[in-house]
């Protein structure tokens, strides 16, 4: 009896130390090396913002050299994107949606692992390109020929880190999909699942899409690089804007896969601190879907300034502008979850809160460069830069800390110290408008981006957006530590956790038991 | 102990006042919006500007209003009871779907001539084509066999360097000088035909309005224009990353009356003449 019982032991827990991490198959491990990976990256890649910060805080060169400073902003952006964002999202997907639908695992959990280890390699070896010949990759994350065919030594291993990328992405982005479309409880049909699974799904359709054209791109830059095709080179018959296009054509679908989760988070949290469910649901699904659709025929706003046909650029304008409509239903179905409703302003809807308002900023610039007599001054200012900004700080990363805050009680059984989470908060979301909104001001009067040095018109505005960066950053050392305080003790967390809990992830005890739902819950 | 506290808090104050007061004097804060130039493009494309902000404004104020109605009205803690009904209302989805729609129409619609001006780079008086170097721009005044390049003047190139010493703010136009810079007529409209030698580069001016690729193995086109009421020097940098010296390339354009470039032209002409002869 005693004997059967260990055995029970051995197969329901996980193995001790170092091994558990290197084998273990179970979602909710994979999705906390997930998430442990990107806090790492979001450090590393905030390291080289303060840098590139520090070296504008006035003008003149301090601190890089030009060379250097190229390099950090292209890292800037690649471990950013793709080391941080990306990777938060897939390890909130781990964790919620196997526990959202009523799964008991992912639908390919070796797989699951598989992508985790592959990307870690692949930024061990994009990281390793500061140690080669001539430095890490320079030519800003877009990568655009002929500059990047400058790269040295590191311009393989940059090439082979993207393709590891986009591996591990199509991997995990085809276990989101197996297991929403196979896994879900009986009764849990499609349009009853939470909207964060529902934005991941969407979410995983578009990696799925674009993920082997970005590899496709990177792959004719290889050729071109070493093997003398033709591609991108006009001396031979080819054509270095055709890199641009099939770069955006993925590239715009990217900023969705950066954002819609974020958008599934929000329509988790605003109804749980409002006490009342999603206003509009089945248009926030369908919003989703046709932003995910729009994402594709829009890529040519990005290369507005590359010389193209009146008709193209037209299309491009309004095809762009499109996507706000989808994008304003969101928002307003949000603010009307919102109406009537019994607020509280716990952490998580502090954030969302800030996201709501924030990522509908970054909302109007965005509109504003999608008009193209307009863009020929913004593009390739500081007032493109201050866009993507803000629809990616306070929006997403704004958003991921909300999910973190939501349901990291449900992931470590303790409730985190609310007050430091409050000032976590306050700090951040001030230092973030410190740090962006004047680089509105910067673009506009004339500043391009990626200078390292620049006028003396611009130093004031720099010097207080830099403020804002060294404040926005310190203030996440605050985060850091209240996540270790959280997963070393606190208050124990009850299962529902919040108020007014909505979804199976608040049925289970607190903290999550390693398995879960091994037999399917009902849906009623 | 109190007293000292009372020193330090009164310094801290005095100091921080200081700053605040000589800030004004050494600062460009105004510089906070777009240009609106001096030429034809660059003040339909502030108009479009300013259209699209103020728009996007008033969007704002309504949606940012409901929200902060809602956050106000609605709270918990001030007893506010949710109402689990509001799940869907069909014809207010359906208007939040079409406003928007009509609107984003409506803001669409203006620039559609503009942009067909833009385009239209016919009838030009002047044809000047632009290389982009790694790292400065050549200038070739087509059909004149004049032609020059222009790179980063001398004061900006030594005290950029790091560790140079020089404070930025010593050097007259920082950056925003040439050794040799683009000379044109006012009240005349210049095509620009852009290419590059080695990588893809930028050409823009903001106070032209305009900016566009230069990209190596093929011509665009643009055009601009300087108010024939407004002579002057124009500065702009290269506006596509370009390697390590990408913020080093600037662009300047000195605008002359018709008569004055015209003798400019022929003075570079002769210049030119005697190195044409010995290269042919």
């Amino acid at each position: 009896m005693s004997h059967a019982a260990s055995h029970d032991d051995h197969a329901n827990g996980p193995p001790k130390g170092i091994v558990r991490w290197l084998t273990t198959t179970n979602h909710k491990d994979i999705g906390t090396m997930y998430l442990v990976f990107s806090l790492m990256m979001f450090l590393v890649g905030g390291g080289f913002a303060f840098m590139i910060r520090a070296e504008l805080f006035q003008p003149g060169l301090q601190i890089l050299n030009p060379a250097v400073f190229n390099q950090m902003t292209t890292m800037h952006a690649l471990i950013m994107v793709f080391g941080a964002v990306m990777p938060a999202t897939v390890g909130l997907a781990n964790w919620m949606i196997p526990m959202q639908i009523g799964a008991a695992d992912m639908a390919l959990p070796r797989m699951n692992l598989f992508s985790f280890w592959l990307l870690a390699f692949a930024f061990l070896l994009l990281l390793s390109t500061f140690l080669m010949p001539g430095g890490a990759p320079a030519s800003g994350w877009t990568l655009y020929p002929p500059l990047v065919l400058q790269t040295g030594e590191a311009f393989p291993l940059a090439i082979f880190s993207i393709h590891l990328m986009g591996a591990s992405s199509i991997m995990g982005a085809i276990n989101v999909i197996v297991t929403i479309v196979n896994m879900r409880a009986p009764g849990m049909t499609l349009l009853k699942m939470p909207l964060f699974s529902w934005s991941w799904l969407i979410t995983a359709y578009l990696l799925i899409a674009v993920m082997p054209v970005f590899a496709g791109a990177v792959t004719m830059l290889l050729t071109d690089y070493f093997f003398h095709t033709s591609f991108f080179n006009a001396a031979g018959g080819g054509d270095p804007v055709l890199f641009q296009h099939v770069f955006w054509f993925f590239g715009h679908p990217e900023v969705y896969i950066m954002i819609l989760p974020a958008f599934g988070i929000v329509s988790e949290i605003i109804p749980t601190f409002s006490r009342k469910p999603i206003f509009g649901y089945e248009a926030m699904v369908f919003a989703i879907a046709s932003i995910a659709f729009l994402s594709f025929i829009v890529w040519a706003h990005h290369m507005f300034t590359v010389g193209m046909p009146l008709a193209g650029q037209l299309f491009f304008t309004l095809s762009t502008m499109l996507i706000a409509v989808p994008t304003g239903v969101k928002i307003f179905n949000w603010t009307t979850t919102m109406w009537r409703g019994s607020l509280s302003f716990e952490p998580p809807m502090l954030f969302a809160l800030a996201f709501l308002f924030l990522f509908t900023l970054g909302g109007f610039s965005g509109l504003m460069l999608a008009i193209v007599p307009a863009d020929y001054q913004y593009h390739d200012t500081y007032f493109v830069v201050a866009h993507f900004h803000y629809v990616l700080v306070p929006g997403s990363v704004f958003a991921l800390m909300a999910a973190v805050y939501y349901w990291m009680p449900k992931w470590t059984g303790h409730m985190y110290d609310m007050t430091l989470a409050k000032w976590h908060f306050w700090l951040s979301a001030i230092f973030v408008n410190v740090l962006f909104f004047p680089q509105h001001f910067l673009g506009l009067a004339g500043m391009p981006r990626r200078i390292p040095d620049y006028a003396s018109q611009f130093a004031d505005w720099n010097m207080v957006s830099s403020i804002g960066a060294f404040g926005f950053g310190l203030s996440q050392l605050l985060f850091i530590w209240l996540i270790v305080k959280c997963v070393r003790g606190g208050a124990p967390a009850t299962a529902g956790v919040w108020d007014w809990p909505h979804g199976l992830e608040w049925t289970v005890p607190s903290p999550a038991p390693y398995h879960t739902f091994e037999k399917a819950p009902e849906i009623h | 102990m109190r007293i000292v506290n009372r020193f330090l808090k009164r310094s801290v104050v005095a100091g921080a006042a200081a700053m605040l007061a000589s800030l004004p004097a050494r600062a460009d804060w105004g510089a906070i919006n777009m240009p609106r130039g001096v030429s034809e493009l660059s003040h339909d494309i502030y108009d479009i500007h300013m259209t699209m902000f103020w728009i996007c404004f008033a969007i704002a104020v309504v949606t940012f209003g409901a929200m902060i109605v809602a956050m106000v009205r609605f709270r918990k803690s001030k007893g506010a009871v949710a109402d689990q009904k509001l799940l869907h209302n069909a014809r207010l989805e359906a208007t939040w779907t079409l406003i928007p729609v009509v609107i984003l129409i409506g803001m669409a619609i203006p620039s559609v001539d503009k942009l067909i001006k833009i385009e239209d780079t016919s009838g030009s008086g002047l044809t000047v084509k632009v290389t982009g170097h790694q790292w400065y721009w050549q200038y070739e005044y087509l059909g004149t066999g004049v032609s020059f390049y222009s790179r980063l003047a001398r004061t900006s190139d030594v005290a950029r360097q790091k560790g140079s010493g020089i404070d930025p703010r010593t050097v007259e136009n920082y950056l925003l000088e040439v050794d040799k810079p683009l000379m044109v007529p006012t009240g005349v409209k210049i095509r620009l035909l852009l290419t590059a030698n080695d990588v893809i580069h930028a050409w823009w001016v903001p106070d032209f309005g305009m900016k566009r690729d230069a990209i190596p193995g093929f011509i665009n086109e643009m055009w601009i224009s300087v108010d024939a009421d407004k002579p002057g020097t124009y500065r702009g940098q290269c506006a596509e990353l370009c390697g390590a010296d990408h913020g080093f390339m600037p662009i300047v354009v000195v605008a002359k009356p018709k008569a004055e470039f015209e003798a400019w032209l022929e003075e570079q002409k002769t210049a030119a003449a005697p190195a044409l002869a010995a290269t042919e």
